[in-house]
């Protein structure tokens, strides 16, 4: 909401700069976005009246002119501009003077005739282009008759500071400069002075011959018709042009303008309609037909449904009730009588309706944020007014005021007990009572109850706690006293399940992993690019209604696709190698339709990575290492040689106990080339998160010391190439029993000294007793059935 | 005899006096002292003396062989003190050689600006809920009094799934959760995901990420709201730091505030952080609304309570200077690595 300060002073003094205001106006809820000046830089512009306009003898498209600017001598400028003619009063800039827009004039010799000076238009004097009369677009800026010489600041209000309010859903009555000036009043402790409305009134009552019915009463609360005859429609004032232009609203003409002017002041949407349009001048207000069409005017043709309030004569369509007119019955300069009209409409009705239409009008923006109903009046005598003072027309005796449940202020109590418990505040009934009043809210104390009647304006205000908060914030919260909490003392903290997911973030930051954060929502091609079967019920995504594109149209299954569009991205960028992961909420649809049943949600961690130094062992590695920081037992491979995403033979299950707890490997060549990554190793992991955190548990226990030594021994065997070390090292553990402590591969060979489809795996054995130092004897035995075992069984031969 | 000694004793001095390294060292041990050394062979020679010639004999060679062991170890600790010498010059480094390189992940900038706001609050004895991405209508509107016809209810403000079901816009729900399942007193935050219909550029962002925070007490108040708020204000920004309160309007707070604070850059001063106000809006607040309490079956007579929300991502990049939000989905190694 755009509010000049002068139009405001009309209604409430402010004795401080504007800076200031605005400030003290955030603080009691009017927040200030911004405070602009209008008219910069114009002082030294000047009036000019044009005397005479000739040919340029040197130029087709030029023309010299001479004008009066208050100086024995006329001046002679040369323009180009077309839409001038002798007596027009326009601004002059003359030799020397800088434009708003950083030009400076200088005299200049054009085609062989001296030019003084510029004339100026609205857009060289700082005024947007969306705001210019469409008269002078592409023109000199022509104003009404001033006197030629004096300053342009001086001859009119063209000077002021623009305060940008936000206005919040809940305060549609604010949406007016009135309704600013209220908020004002309270705030800076001045009293709200609202103009008086007096009409003259001329010729016979227009009420004898016309009738307005409504037939849609949820539509449509009341409706309000004057009439005003004798229109003669020509360009406003340039106090009004200027007032609208100042409020970001465009000028028309005078008829237009006035209605605008008063939907700004007041808040009320007016419509115009040209009387002799309308039949037998009888307005029926009634729901559209389904399927019904009309054209609006803006001349789009606008198909209509029973959901929407249409505005009409006996016999056609006149407009969309609180949208917009229709292209039939605009005003035009051939209009010469006027139905006004000030009604007031269904709030969701207009706001649906401006939705359906993909219309947004500054009276659809009011209605469908709820309308005062006792405005309409007050604001139809306001228009009928102005015009009158305007000389645009003569309003006609009488007034249609269709108003069938008129409403009532509605009566309300306040406990002024509850408004100090809930501000923590220490506030006198009496200072509660001032600040309603200041609020324009009736107030009275009786038996310890704040009585209260609430304004038609404020329908905002329904409970106690609105009137708390009406009272907290003129009374100001930067007075209202910080303190501490009371009560019980609470223990806060985390539960463990988020403390395990803290631990397996800090590990994996150890493990030299960047935490990724990808979008919940995807692409539903991702699934494709990583191969899963068509029959994958990671398939049947939860899809968004109105999601922002294909990108980001399904809630994600599986975080695998995300991770490779992480790798993709850093590969592309050219990063030589990463570690990333992410931990996160994968989403599966129920199978119960019902509507209000929420999806699954499971959380799933994510690893990959690629680059130098990282294969499948370091990404297997890491898994172990997490498993064991979260507590979990360790942790079984299984060859997995059928999930699509991965490399067949690169490819594992990981188990814990019995529980599948994800799959890891290296990626599938295809799914690379499907992410144009064709010439890099990616090994990712998919994880169960949830499966982890619930297992993840962190309750170390001290074992003694080792009191005797270890006896560490070599193995090293030559097996078949295919033979898994899993399957050797299950029979070493098995055979050498309890005195096995531990049994470490080290080395894997194969190459001209073990023979071909052959390998050679060492292992480092240790072993230990508890209670006492072990013989060499006890051991030889260990390590010789070791040895023969593995012999038996695996056919394997010790390496000398 | 004696003077044989006297003459071992010299001739030892001056030539361990010379010696270099410890293996010449070690020969001279062996010359002078070892089993068939020069002193050795004079001691045996000591039976052939007349006996009354032998203790003062005897005392004079302890004498001499004192003196050379003397000889030898001052010998041994100067020689000691050279090859220490010559190592230490044969180690020198070049300390300007680089050192290794570790290499370490981080959390997400998003996961940490999180940490540091989850440490205050729990500090102040909150808890942290939790809650689903996907939640129903009546959850997060028609349980927080949003009116039928307010804006963010719209299809280009909130992603549904079907008219019941949405993508979250705020993690006002999981509060709802909390209340409809616990009996006050309250203290909980509830960080988590939220999505709203906005086209990503610079400043937005579809899917985000928010902390709300919601306390429900006998005679819990706006002036606490405005206490707790400070507390953390001051633990994340500093000492220094202010707040200040602007009335607003939420449909599920009343009374409400939009909550401003310092601006940690330049203290209030004015910069270009703060766009010159010195202060920067950081969160919206206010006191349950009485309909709320009500519709999660808190009896508002009894109870009050206050709630807050704020935007981590906004915050992350006020606090780590990124210009851009996108920057924080993108997961740009080089990006994930400063932080």
């Amino acid at each position: 909401m755009l509010v000049p300060v002068k139009w405001l002073e009309e209604y409430v003094t402010l004795s401080m700069d504007t800076k200031e205001f605005a400030d003290q106006m955030t603080m009691s809820g009017s927040k200030v976005e911004e405070v602009r000046n209008w008219g910069e830089n114009l002082e030294k512009l000047v009036i000019g009246k044009i005397l005479s306009i000739q040919p340029h003898p040197n130029a087709d498209k030029l023309v010299v002119t001479h004008l009066d600017i208050g100086e024995e001598k006329p001046l002679q400028i040369v323009t180009g501009a077309t839409n001038i003619k002798e007596g027009d009063t326009v601004p002059v800039a003359l030799e020397g003077t800088t434009l708003p827009n950083g030009v400076t004039i200088v005299g200049e010799d054009l085609r062989g005739e001296a030019s003084q000076g510029m004339m100026c238009s609205h857009d060289e004097l700082g005024i947007t282009k969306n705001l210019i009369p469409e008269s002078m677009k592409d023109g000199i800026w022509i104003l009404d008759e001033k006197t030629p010489g004096s300053r342009f600041i001086d001859a009119l209000p063209a000077v002021d500071q623009i305060i940008e309010f936000e206005i919040t859903s809940n305060r549609p009555d604010c949406m007016s400069v009135i309704g600013i000036a209220r908020e004002a009043a309270a705030t800076v402790g001045e009293t709200l002075k609202v103009p008086a409305i007096t009409l003259e009134e001329a010729g016979t009552d227009w009420t004898d011959t016309a009738s307005v019915r409504i037939d849609d009463p949820e539509g449509c609360r009341r409706y309000v018709a004057r009439k005003v005859e004798n229109i003669v429609i020509r360009q406003s004032p340039q106090w009004l042009q200027q007032r609208l232009m100042q409020a970001g609203v465009r000028p028309i003409n005078n008829v237009v303008d006035v209605t605008n002017y008063v939907m700004l002041e007041m808040g009320q949407p007016l419509h115009a309609f040209d009387a002799a349009i309308v039949a037998r001048q009888s307005i029926v207000v009634r729901r559209a037909k389904p399927d019904e069409t009309t054209k609006t005017l803006d001349g789009t043709l606008r198909k209509l449904n029973d959901q929407m309030t249409l505005i009409t004569d006996s016999e056609k369509v006149l407009g969309i009730a609180g949208v917009m007119g229709g292209e039939n019955s605009e005003v035009t300069t051939e209009t010469r009588a006027i139905i006004l009209e000030s009604a007031c409409f269904n709030a969701d009705r207009i706001r649906k309706t401006s939705q359906q239409l993909g219309l947004r009008t500054e009276a659809s923006a009011r209605f469908e944020k709820g309308q005062d109903p006792e405005l309409s009046l007050m604001a139809a005598n306001r228009a009928c007014q102005l015009l009158e003072e305007l000389e645009a027309g003569q309003v006609c005796p009488g007034v249609i005021d269709v108003y069938p449940q008129p409403a009532t202020p509605r009566e309300n109590t306040l406990r002024p007990h509850r408004v100090n418990a809930l501000l923590g505040t220490d506030l006198k009934v009496s200072e509660m009572v001032e600040i309603l009043h200041a609020l324009e809210i009736k107030a009275h104390e009786a038996d310890e109850l704040i009585h209260i009647t609430v304004p038609t304006f404020r329908d905002d205000l329904v409970q106690e706690a609105d009137f708390i908060e009406e009272i907290g914030r003129i009374y100001g919260y930067d007075k209202i006293k910080a303190t501490l909490m009371t009560g019980d003392i609470m223990v806060g903290g985390l539960s463990h399940r988020q403390k395990m997911e803290e631990v397996l973030k800090r590990t994996m930051s150890g493990l030299g992993c960047y935490e990724a954060a990808t979008y919940s929502f995807v692409s539903p091609s991702g699934v494709d690019l990583i191969r899963l079967p068509e029959d994958s019920f990671k398939r049947d995504f939860v899809r968004l209604l109105n999601p922002l594109g294909d990108e980001t149209s399904v809630m994600r299954t599986t975080l695998l696709p995300n991770m490779m569009e992480v790798l993709r991205r850093n590969v592309s960028r050219s990063v030589p190698a990463g570690s990333f992961y992410e931990i996160g909420q994968v989403f599966y649809g129920q199978l119960d339709e019902a509507k209000a049943v929420l999806p699954l949600e499971v959380k799933e961690l994510v690893m990959g990575i690629y680059g130098e130094g990282n294969d499948f062992f370091v990404l297997k590695g890491m898994l172990i290492h997490l498993f064991k920081t979260l507590g979990l037992a360790s942790p079984d491979f299984e060859r997995e040689s059928n999930h699509p995403t991965f490399h067949p033979g690169r490819c594992a299950n990981i188990y814990v106990g019995d529980q599948l707890m994800g799959t890891l490997g290296e990626i599938h060549p295809l799914v690379a080339a499907n992410y144009d990554m064709d010439d890099v190793r990616v090994f990712v992991a998919e994880i169960n998160g949830d499966a982890v955190l619930a297992m993840a548990k962190i309750d170390p226990l001290y074992k003694p010391l080792p009191r005797y030594p270890a006896v560490v021994r070599d193995l090293a065997v030559v097996v078949d190439k295919m033979l898994s070390v899993q399957t050797i090292e299950i029979l070493i553990r098995r055979q050498a029993g309890e005195l096995l402590e531990d049994c470490r591969l080290f080395d894997v060979y194969q190459g001209a000294q073990v023979g071909e489809n052959q390998k050679s795996v060492a292992y480092t054995l240790t072993f230990r007793h508890n209670e006492r130092t072990l013989k060499d004897k006890e051991v030889n035995q260990c390590y010789d059935a070791v040895v023969s075992s593995l012999k038996k069984e695996l056919n394997a031969v010790l390496r000398a | 005899m004696e003077k044989n000694l006297k003459q071992l004793e010299i001739e030892a001095r001056e030539v361990l006096q010379a010696a270099r390294d410890a293996k010449e060292l070690e020969n001279l041990r062996v010359k002078y002292l070892g089993k068939k050394g020069s002193l050795t062979e004079l001691l045996r020679s000591m039976g052939s003396l007349p006996k009354e010639e032998r203790p003062r004999m005897g005392q004079v060679a302890n004498e001499v062989r004192e003196a050379v062991e003397a000889a030898m170890n001052a010998a041994r600790d100067r020689i000691g003190r050279l090859e220490m010498e010559a190592r230490i010059a044969r180690e020198t480094i070049d300390i300007t050689m680089p050192g290794k390189v570790f290499s370490q992940g981080t959390k997400h900038p998003l996961t940490q600006t999180l940490d540091e706001l989850k440490e205050v609050f729990i500090g102040m004895g909150f808890t942290v809920a939790e809650g689903p991405e996907v939640e129903t209508v009546v959850n997060n509107f028609d349980m927080l009094n949003a009116p039928a016809n307010h804006p963010s209810r719209e299809m280009t403000d909130t992603f549904y799934i079907n008219e019941q079901v949405i993508l979250r816009p705020q993690t006002s729900p999981v509060q709802v959760r909390v209340m409809k399942s616990t009996k006050p007193p309250i203290r909980i935050i509830a960080p988590g995901r939220c999505f709203r219909n906005d086209t990503p550029d610079a400043t937005h962002s579809p899917m985000f990420n928010q902390l709300e925070g919601l306390v429900v007490d006998k005679g819990s108040t706006l002036g606490d709201l405005k206490g707790s708020l400070e507390i953390f204000a001051r633990h994340l920004f500093g000492e220094h730091t202010q707040i200040k309160f602007r009335p607003h309007y939420f449909p599920f707070t009343e009374p409400s505030a939009e909550v401003d604070v310092t601006c940690f850059k330049c203290q209030g001063e004015g910069c270009s952080v703060c766009k010159g106000s010195g202060w920067i809006e950081l969160l919206g607040a206010g006191m349950v609304h009485p309909n709320v309490l009500r519709n999660c079956g808190i009896d508002p007579e009894t109870y009050s309570g206050w709630a807050f929300g704020m935007g981590i991502d906004r915050i992350a990049m006020q606090k780590y200077g990124i210009d851009d939000i996108r920057l924080l989905y993108e997961n740009d190694l080089r990006f994930l690595s400063q932080f």
